[in-house]
Parts: structure tokens; C-alpha cells; sequence
């Protein structure tokens, strides 16, 4: 009787062979990447100086300006990221249907909803800002846009992704009762997919909420435009206002969103 | 007889839903009210749909003449990207095991759970802008923005997937006397290496995406290349530059799915 001599091993030498080679490139890569990078290595050993000075600075923080403008701008930028995911579902929704395999079944249509998607989630929503403020000039509206598509892609990417993980039965059922095209999307795929409509929608909101504070930076409307006039200025109490505010709001949205989906989900 | 007597009477099976009615009622005056809050109105939107043609023209062809300024700012992007995952990766892995609920005493987890919390909170932008006043403008500030953004990201999931393991495995590991490190190596990490690397690839494709933008406020890369061209209204600079970053985007995509293949 012959006993067995194998000795066990977690994976196969292919496994093995790949997994060795990532990491061997990813060595490389970053091995090269810090030999050509241009880092002054005296800023870095200074930086933990340097950022104890901003933060003394900040120091005390300038409240009065909260009532000034801060306030304002924070309604601005709220109202910027519930308009843009608004805008986002004209967009989404169709996108979505078009690229869910169980509803059209061309590839045509995947391919042209796929490249739709797939540049709006490429450009950043600073760079979607940049392009809308050179089109509409400074301001909400180019803040409003610049939400709108950047979200599109995301948006549209995982309401396809729910829309093919539904039940086919009830389709099928009212399919067989001659109901028309939007019946079957209305009565069918609707009820379906809502939970997951309102979880995507709200956690893009959620997202939308901390980008549409930076557009401001660019010109394009809400918190960011106050934060960066103060930090030109060098007022770095009134950049510690508006900072506080920002994080704020985000948690206080992010509590939210966490509530309102533990409910739906 | 009890015979089939068809009601008159039928109730619609698709009832009108107050609730719902209620929800567009309140979503239209929201739409009614922001617009009028913040100033939108047609002609604006109208005439710049205008601009937006002058622009689409003054964009094509895009113009990759000054290629090596373009390429310049791509290699700084793809070292910024490289550099801060690596780095932000390696620093996630202790940060989550740290934040971990069912490894750690509580008196460690709250405060790295804190940490992590915090690095999440903001807009990379934001943490970049904080990063060029602090150490100065350039390569430097993107890398630290994308490792705080890294860590914000990676850590939190990594130790939400540490929690979730099975503890027979670790019991079984403890039982054999073995210390910390070789129970964290041979218990807990062979459970949540695949989810890690997953995390890891996703983090790579997202500070690729970022490694292009925070440049617009100083941090290095192809992001400052984009910004000055659109301050000097090069346009068809501008098209060339988006086309590069959509296709590293698309090309950093391919290499990541090959990745996540090779773990699974």
C-alpha cells in the first residue's frame, strides 16, 4: 500500500507564482515612484510644526461668524446637494433601465449607457464644477450641475445592479395579463426595487452633502466659496468656523442617512 | 341557490397612497423653493447652454502638443496615487486590527475608531487645502491628503470584516499556545485577507481618481496641469488632459479587476 507523500499546501504553485508577482510589481512601482517623486524632505520633517502653527492660529474660533455668512452658505450648500441628486435621477433612471439586462436586451443600449456611466463616475465632480463654471459662469448653478453628473454614474451603476437582482415571477404575471410596457415597469420593477432606490439615493446624498462643500473652491457655490475667501484672507478663525460647521452637517447628515436606511433595508 | 352574484362593488387593487401623494406634494414645493431661494432661473441656464457650444467647439480637436508637460503631470499623479495607497494600505492594516471590537479592550478601539472617524469626515479636498498651508504646495500634500483618505476608508471596513470572523478559528489557534502576533496572523488574517485586498484594489482606483484633482488646490499631479489650463482658457489643453485622466482611469479599472482575479 502506497501512503501519500503531498504535502498540503494553501494554494497551487499559479496562485502562488501571481499573488508574488503583484507584489513584486507593486514594489517596484512604489520603489520607483519615490526615487522620481519631488518631495523636499525638509517640509516634510517640518510639517508636524507647521500644522501646530495652523492650529494655533484657528484658535479661538470665531463664532460670530457662524450668523455673518457661514449660516447662509450652509443652507446654499444643502440645498446644492439635495437639487443636484434630484437632478441626478432625470439622468439616472433612464440610464439605469437601459443598462439592466432583465429590462433591454440589446447591447447596444448597455454599451451606450455604460459609457455614459462609466465618464461621469471618470470626472471628478471638482473637475464636472470647472467645466460648468467656465459654461455658466460662477455660482449655484454650476454647483447644481456639477452634483448632478458626477452622480449620475453612480447613481445609474446600482440602481441597474438592483434592477437585475428582482424577482422575474410578478413580471412574468403581469406580462401574461396584457398589462402595457409602463404597467410592467410601474406595478413590477417599481415596488421591487424602492427599498434599494431610496438606500442608493439617500447614501448619494449622503456623499453629495461633503462634495457640494468643496465646490466652492472653484466657484461654484455654497460653503467652499466662504472657506476659501477666508483662507486668501488668512483668517484662519473664521476658516476654523466654517470648518467645524461643515463637519458638523456632515455627521449630522450622515446620522441620518444611517437611520432612514437601517429602516429600509 | 347559492349562485355567483358579481358584486357591483370593486375596490381598485391600486389603492391611492396618501402617503406617497404626500411625498411628491412635498417634493415639488422643496423644488419651487430651492429654486426661487438660490436665484435659478431659464435665461440663464439658456444662454449658457450658448457658451457650452462655444466651448465644445474651442475643446475639439483636443490638443495634445505639449505632451510632455501632460505626461509630467500624469507620472506625478500615478506616484502620488502609488506612494499614499501603499503607505495608507500598511497603516490601515494596524488601525483596523486596533479598531477591532472582538480583538481590542475598548479603552483602544474608541480612540482608533475616533481617528478613523475623523479621517473620514471631510472631503480629501479639504484635507489637501490643510496640507498645502501646512507643508507647501506640491507632491508631498497630495500624498498625506490620500493617505488620511485612504485610512478613513480601508480601516473602518477592514475592522467592521475583523469583527465578523468566526472565533472558533482563533480559540482553536489559542488553544496551541500561540502568542499575539501568530494568532493575529494565522487566525484572523486568513479570514479577512481576501475582503482586505478588495478593499485595498477598490482604495487604489479611488486615490488614482483623487491623485488627478487635488492638484486644482496645490497638492501635485495632473490636476494643477488641468486647472492652469482652464484658467488660461487653453480648452482644447483642457480636452486632452480629461481624455488622459478618463483613460488612466479606465486603464487603473483593468488592473485592479486582474488583481482582485488573482486574490479571490
Amino acid at each position: 500500500m502506497t501512503t501519500m507523500h503531498s504535502h498540503w499546501q494553501r494554494f497551487t504553485l499559479k496562485q502562488k507564482l501571481s499573488r508574488y508577482s503583484v507584489y513584486l510589481i507593486l514594489l517596484l512601482a512604489l520603489v520607483q515612484s519615490i526615487r522620481t517623486v519631488e518631495v523636499i524632505p525638509e517640509f516634510f520633517y517640518d510639517a508636524p510644526e507647521q500644522m501646530a502653527d495652523m492650529f494655533t492660529r484657528m484658535w479661538p474660533i470665531d463664532f460670530a461668524f457662524y450668523s455673518i455668512s457661514v449660516h447662509d452658505a450652509m443652507i446654499e450648500t444643502l440645498n446644492i446637494a439635495t437639487l443636484g441628486t434630484l437632478v441626478t435621477l432625470l439622468f439616472a433612471i433612464p440610464f439605469a433601465l437601459m443598462n439592466a439586462n432583465n429590462i433591454v436586451a440589446s447591447p447596444i443600449s448597455h454599451w451606450v449607457a455604460r459609457f455614459f456611466l462609466v465618464s461621469s463616475r471618470s470626472v471628478n465632480s471638482l473637475v464636472w464644477a470647472l467645466l460648468f463654471v467656465a459654461i455658466f459662469g460662477p455660482g449655484v448653478l454650476a454647483g447644481v450641475l456639477a452634483i448632478a453628473f458626477r452622480s449620475v454614474g453612480f447613481v445609474g451603476k446600482l440602481l441597474a445592479e438592483a434592477i437585475e437582482e428582482i424577482n422575474m415571477g410578478p413580471i412574468e404575471a403581469l406580462r401574461a395579463t396584457g398589462a402595457s410596457w409602463a404597467s410592467v415597469l410601474l406595478k413590477g420593477y417599481w415596488p421591487q426595487v424602492l427599498p434599494a432606490f431610496f438606500s442608493i439615493v439617500l447614501f448619494r446624498w449622503d456623499i453629495n452633502v461633503r462634495e457640494s462643500a468643496v465646490l466652492g473652491l472653484v466657484g461654484a457655490g455654497g460653503i467652499g466659496v466662504v472657506l476659501s475667501d477666508a483662507m486668501n484672507l488668512f483668517e484662519w478663525q473664521r476658516v476654523a468656523m466654517a470648518l467645524l460647521a461643515i463637519f458638523a452637517v456632515v455627521i449630522v447628515a450622515e446620522i441620518i442617512v444611517v437611520q432612514i436606511r437601517k429602516k429600509l433595508l | 341557490m347559492a349562485g355567483i352574484t358579481p358584486s357591483t362593488h370593486r375596490d381598485n387593487p391600486f389603492k391611492r397612497n396618501w402617503f406617497v401623494t404626500g411625498l411628491w406634494a412635498l417634493l415639488i414645493t422643496y423644488l419651487l423653493y430651492s429654486v426661487q431661494a438660490m436665484g435659478l432661473n431659464w435665461t440663464r441656464f439658456s444662454e449658457g447652454l450658448g457658451h457650452a457650444g462655444q466651448l465644445f467647439e474651442r475643446m475639439f480637436p483636443p490638443n495634445f502638443a505639449r505632451w510632455e508637460l501632460l505626461l509630467s503631470g500624469l507620472a506625478e499623479s500615478l506616484e502620488i496615487a502609488i506612494i499614499a495607497s501603499v503607505t495608507g494600505i500598511i497603516l490601515s492594516l494596524f488601525l483596523g486590527l486596533f479598531a477591532a471590537r472582538n480583538l481590542m479592550p475598548n479603552w483602544v478601539t474608541v480612540p482608533m475608531r475616533g481617528l478613523i472617524a475623523l479621517c473620514r469626515t471631510f472631503h480629501p479636498v479639504i484635507i489637501a487645502i490643510l496640507f498645502v498651508k501646512s507643508v507647501g504646495f506640491g507632491a508631498l500634500a497630495g500624498i498625506l491628503t490620500l493617505v488620511v483618505a485612504s485610512i478613513g476608508f480601508i480601516a473602518k471596513l477592514f475592522a467592521e470584516a475583523i469583527e465578523e470572523i468566526s472565533l472558533k478559528q482563533v480559540e482553536a489557534i489559542r488553544a496551541t499556545g500561540a502568542g499575539f502576533v501568530s494568532l493575529i496572523l494565522f487566525s484572523v488574517m486568513p479570514q479577512v485577507f481576501s475582503r482586505f485586498i478588495g478593499f485595498s484594489t477598490y482604495q487604489l482606483d479611488s486615490n488614482l481618481r483623487n491623485s488627478t484633482m487635488v492638484g486644482i488646490v496645490g497638492a501635485g499631479g495632473l490636476g494643477g496641469t488641468l486647472f492652469s489650463a482652464f484658467q488660461r482658457f487653453d480648452y482644447d489643453f483642457v480636452a486632452a488632459i480629461l481624455i488622459t485622466i478618463i483613460a488612466l482611469i479606465m486603464f487603473g479599472e483593468f488592473l485592479s479587476n486582474i488583481v482582485r482575479r488573482i486574490f479571490r
